[in-house]
């Protein structure tokens, strides 16, 4: 039987619900790695080049924490959804970085819808990797994705919902590999938690309605996941009370997106930029004052 | 009558010039102010704390060229974030306080002529077709004759007996070439000016040194950006192989991307963005071809190209071959660049003799 690991990390929460449904159905055992901690953070540190941005670092360690305890290492290249969708250059790149750095098996696909390159195909060239017949990789699929475009809907939902409610809202804006990541956000969000605070997340929107609104911030983005979050400012901009950038340094897409949207919205708006020697600490200071400013109360 | 203005790359200013006073006759073209370091300065300051600097560079320029009275901005892009710096520092300069209208005639590295006939026209509704298409023409070769002659300059500048003959002939040929009246006669002086070239006395020993220079497309045109690093490798006398030129992105790029990737399978399986994979496939044939060392240079927070240096390390390390990395930041000193260049250079000599 073999095992397939997963990275908690880039990808993962993405895809994390739509892998484990379709390994499950497919009767795959798979392993995810374990929530970020300080220990896979800087082995990633070491393995990566100085420069590569903190998401992808965290990616290199999660990927030398399941070198040896796998058989397959699922590393996917993401590089366009078609229609003016790029991915950031590093999800185009990950696989190689990761072929050459690693004497690992990778199993991989290739989303380019450009090139006609689509999930399906890519879940399809999964299964019979891992040896499957067609017939059960079709249903596995099938099982999948209806799965997905299900939660895809509840979570728009549960947004919608939290957005009628009379709590102070705040947007949080990012990408989920920063925001749910044990290092990177998670504290962020435990805080405006524990401050009473109700949290949106840009990413939890329907994408098919938060990319076209994203014009109305700018007109010839390109990147799909800047998109999406601009989009979801547009949203709901006029139900929140303000909104959190988190981004890790120093991300590409990043860098110019939120900058255009910084200048254009009228919203109150915090940038919160974390970098491998950020502590939370300063955070803290930040988010505290921010939250004063809102007007929300905090628990002392 | 408006002002049209663009950012300065490498020696390319000339071309564009040429192209836009022809096609818009009536209108004033402002060429780009040389960069140095105030322009660095100003672009520094209004410009997002972590994007690359090739953003700081155009911006600085930018606002230079507004300072000038220019009202029309002409920007390019590339396959990465570059194709989508226009938007922001429209926002930018419109923040403080500047009108003008910024014109981007490619976006993610891809463009075709029904866009730029478009985007034309907003500068100069009146503009003729043909005239265009005659004088796009003649500024594409005038490129392809540029980098030709830059490429047998690279080769060659480090071995002249005569200190700066090079520099100055290339100097009174970009003279002659912005003065050009039809293509025939761009011909003549490309003609004429190569034969002389070639007649420029050079020394060249059997092992001298070879190196090749790959990396991040602005920073590798654009001289200042990259601190004069030709210049100071010829100083040593150094053959220098560049292969990033502006003929090499319109016209060479997009065939060899298939090439590139067959030719360096093992190493790479899938495009990285911008010239990271082309890069690869670089490295690999300096390696093979036997030259004496590699310098890899862009600018800082360079994705594709950081993405790129793992495995150009690696390529390296398989051949045995010596890679510099330099990353360039507008707080980069010409002292520490120097410096390392200096160690590389002795380390190459040393290895020579071995």
């Amino acid at each position: 039987m073999k095992t397939v690991g997963i990275p908690r990390s880039l990808f993962y929460y993405y895809y994390k619900d739509l892998w484990e449904d379709f390994f499950n159905a497919l009767n795959i055992s798979y392993i995810v790695s374990p929530k970020t901690n300080n220990l896979i953070m800087n082995k990633g540190l070491k393995i990566a080049d100085s420069e590569m941005c903190l998401s992808l670092k965290n990616y290199l360690g999660h990927i030398d924490y399941l070198k040896d305890k796998c058989d397959y290492i699922l590393v996917p290249r993401i590089s366009n959804f078609k229609n003016d969708n790029q991915t950031c250059t590093n999800f185009w790149a990950a696989y190689d970085i990761i072929k050459n750095l690693f004497d690992i098996k990778i199993l991989n696909y290739n989303i380019d819808l450009e090139k006609g390159q689509t999930l399906k195909k890519g879940l399809y060239k999964i299964g019979k990797t891992l040896n499957k017949k067609p017939f059960q990789i079709k249903r596995a699929y099938k099982y999948a994705i209806t799965k997905e475009k299900k939660r895809l809907k509840k979570n728009h939902q549960i947004n919608q919902n939290k957005l009628k409610l009379k709590k102070t809202k705040i947007l949080l804006v990012g990408h989920p590999y920063n925001l749910y990541d044990e290092l990177i956000g998670k504290d962020i969000i435990k805080y405006l938690i524990k401050n009473n605070i109700e949290i949106i997340y840009s990413d939890k929107f329907n994408p098919k309605i938060t990319g076209p609104l994203s014009k109305k911030i700018s007109k010839d983005l390109y990147f799909k996941y800047s998109k999406d979050n601009l989009g979801a400012i547009i949203y709901c901009q006029n139900q929140i009370n303000g909104l959190i950038f988190i981004s890790s340094f120093p991300c590409a897409p990043d860098s110019l997106a939120n900058e255009l949207a910084m200048r254009k919205i009228k919203i109150p708006y915090l940038n919160l930029v974390i970098d491998d020697s950020t502590s939370f600490t300063g955070i803290e200071t930040r988010l505290e004052s921010f939250l004063d400013m809102l007007g929300g109360k905090l628990n002392d | 009558m408006t002002k049209i203005a663009f950012p300065k790359m490498g020696d390319y200013h000339i071309p564009a010039a040429y192209l836009l006073s022809h096609i818009f006759p009536n209108d004033e073209i402002i060429s780009p102010p040389n960069i140095t370091a105030k322009t660095i300065e100003i672009g520094t300051k209004y410009s997002p704390e972590f994007v690359c600097t090739p953003f700081k560079y155009t911006l600085g320029t930018m606002i230079e060229s507004l300072n000038k009275g220019a009202e029309i901005l002409i920007q390019m892009g590339g396959g990465c974030r570059y194709g989508y710096y226009a938007e922001l520092q429209e926002k930018i300069l419109e923040d403080l306080g500047y009108k003008c209208k910024i014109i981007n005639l490619v976006t993610k590295g891809e463009t075709n002529i029904k866009r730029i006939n478009k985007l034309l026209k907003q500068i100069n509704p009146k503009f003729s077709k043909l005239k265009a298409i005659y004088y796009s023409f003649i500024a594409l070769k005038m490129v392809k004759y540029m980098d030709i002659v830059d490429d047998y300059i690279r080769e060659n500048i480090g071995f002249e007996q005569i200190e700066g003959s090079f520099e100055n002939l290339k100097e009174e040929m970009l003279v002659e070439f912005s003065q050009t009246k039809n293509y025939y006669s761009l011909y003549k002086t490309y003609k004429k000016y190569l034969k002389k070239f070639h007649k420029l006395k050079v020394r060249k020993p059997d092992n001298r040194l070879k190196i090749g220079i790959i990396g991040e497309l602005y920073t590798i045109m654009e001289p200042f950006s990259n601190y004069y690093l030709e210049k100071s490798l010829a100083k040593h006398h150094i053959e220098i192989k560049r292969f990033t030129n502006v003929h090499y992105l319109l016209f060479e790029k997009a065939k060899k991307a298939k090439k590139y990737q067959k030719y360096a399978q093992k190493h790479f399986t899938y495009n990285m963005g911008a010239d990271a994979s082309d890069n690869i496939a670089r490295c690999k044939y300096l390696c093979e071809k036997n030259y004496d060392g590699i310098i890899h240079i862009k600018s800082s927070f360079c994705t594709p190209e950081i993405g790129a240096m793992p495995i150009i390390n690696k390529i390296a390390s398989i051949y045995q071959k010596p890679v510099l990395f330099f990353s360039f930041d507008s707080a980069t000193s010409q002292t520490g660049i120097e410096t390392r260049l200096e160690a590389f250079y002795d380390m190459l000599e040393m290895r020579k003799e071995k």
